[in-house]
């Protein structure tokens, strides 16, 4: 059995890697999901095939620049995928959910729940 | 201590990270539900729908052929969706919402089919005579569109939408003439009803 004990969440997963199904344990905690804003972001959007910038600024109650560079984040890490359009003459960026995103947000789910359960189980 | 225990690696940490995973797995439950909920049922627009079934009922009430019953019927019907339109366009656009994100889409395209039923069913009772059973066929059909397309809403909208399914229940075992009262009930008295609470509790 794996000794889990040694490294806490402290070890990070690097932005753009390939998202974790392996078990659950603190070591593979997806940092790029694991973030407030960004387990937001791609919550909403995993219930939503499109939510424009606004859309989810207000859902999450966030600044502009906040929530843009979160954003980036999780578009670097491929989670997301932004699109860019105009509206007469308003831009608008609109965000989706990438297969890659729905399996990290399940992933971490799960780990979550294997967290809850261990604790219980104790 | 020679070997670490591998199931309790310290006290204090599954403990915390337990919390903490609670804590999230809530916020993702309430971020995913209030980011599918469409929020754009407009109470307002319930109001004057309210009233314009009101007045229709009281001018249906005074028809005197079958004819120029569902007539006015059928014009409060068209003026209805005009002033549902345009409120869901005013709020959604009031709150920031596109009408064209998911939730609407679920919204509208749930509501739909319900409803083109019961618009399929009066082409085909109607010429059969049966204009009786329209009050009760429209107000449970029409329930049923509001139940179904307000899973995606705030609770109250469901609500809405059975009140309108019992209402067309009890209009179709009921004498014919009371056809007119049950849609003043419900298209008038539960759309201005409901209508003002949405708009007091939910913004417009």
């Amino acid at each position: 059995m794996a000794n889990t004990g040694a490294a806490r969440d402290e070890s990070a997963v690097p932005a753009g890697a390939p998202p974790t199904r392996t078990g659950a344990s603190p070591v593979q905690l997806n940092r790029v999901i694991h973030e407030r804003v960004r387990l937001g972001i791609v919550s909403a959007l995993a219930v939503n095939d499109a939510l424009s910038f606004n859309e989810l600024k207000d859902l999450l109650g966030t600044s502009d620049g906040n929530l843009s560079v979160h954003a980036r984040r999780l578009e670097e890490a491929g989670y997301i995928e932004c699109t860019k359009s105009f509206a007469g003459r308003v831009p608008r960026t609109e965000y989706r959910i990438t297969p890659a995103g729905r399996r990290a947000l399940n992933a971490y789910l799960d780990h979550m729940q294997a967290l809850i359960e261990r604790v219980r189980e104790e | 201590m020679s070997m670490p225990a591998p199931h309790v690696p310290e006290n204090r940490e599954p403990v915390a990270l337990h919390d903490r995973a609670m804590a999230d797995l809530r916020y993702i439950r309430r971020t995913m539900e209030r980011a599918g909920a469409f929020t754009a049922v407009p109470g307002a627009g319930g109001v004057v729908m309210g009233i314009v079934a009101l007045a229709a009922s009281a001018i249906a009430a005074g028809q005197s052929s079958p004819d120029r019953w569902i007539a006015v019927w059928v014009s409060a019907a068209v003026v209805s969706v005009g002033v549902a339109v345009f409120a869901i366009a005013r709020k959604a656009r009031q709150a920031g919402l596109s009408v064209r994100s998911g939730p609407a889409r679920k919204f509208v395209l749930s509501f739909l089919p319900p409803v083109l039923a019961g618009a399929v069913l009066t082409a085909a009772l109607y010429p059969l005579g049966a204009e009786r059973l329209l009050p009760g066929l429209w107000l449970l059909l029409y329930g049923s569109g509001v139940v179904t397309a307000g899973t995606f809403s705030v609770r109250i909208v469901p609500v809405m939408g059975v009140c309108f399914m019992i209402l067309g229940a009890a209009a179709l075992v009921s004498p014919g003439q009371w056809g007119d009262a049950y849609m003043a009930i419900g298209f008038g008295g539960l759309h201005v009803l409901f209508g003002l609470f949405i708009a007091r509790r939910h913004g417009g």
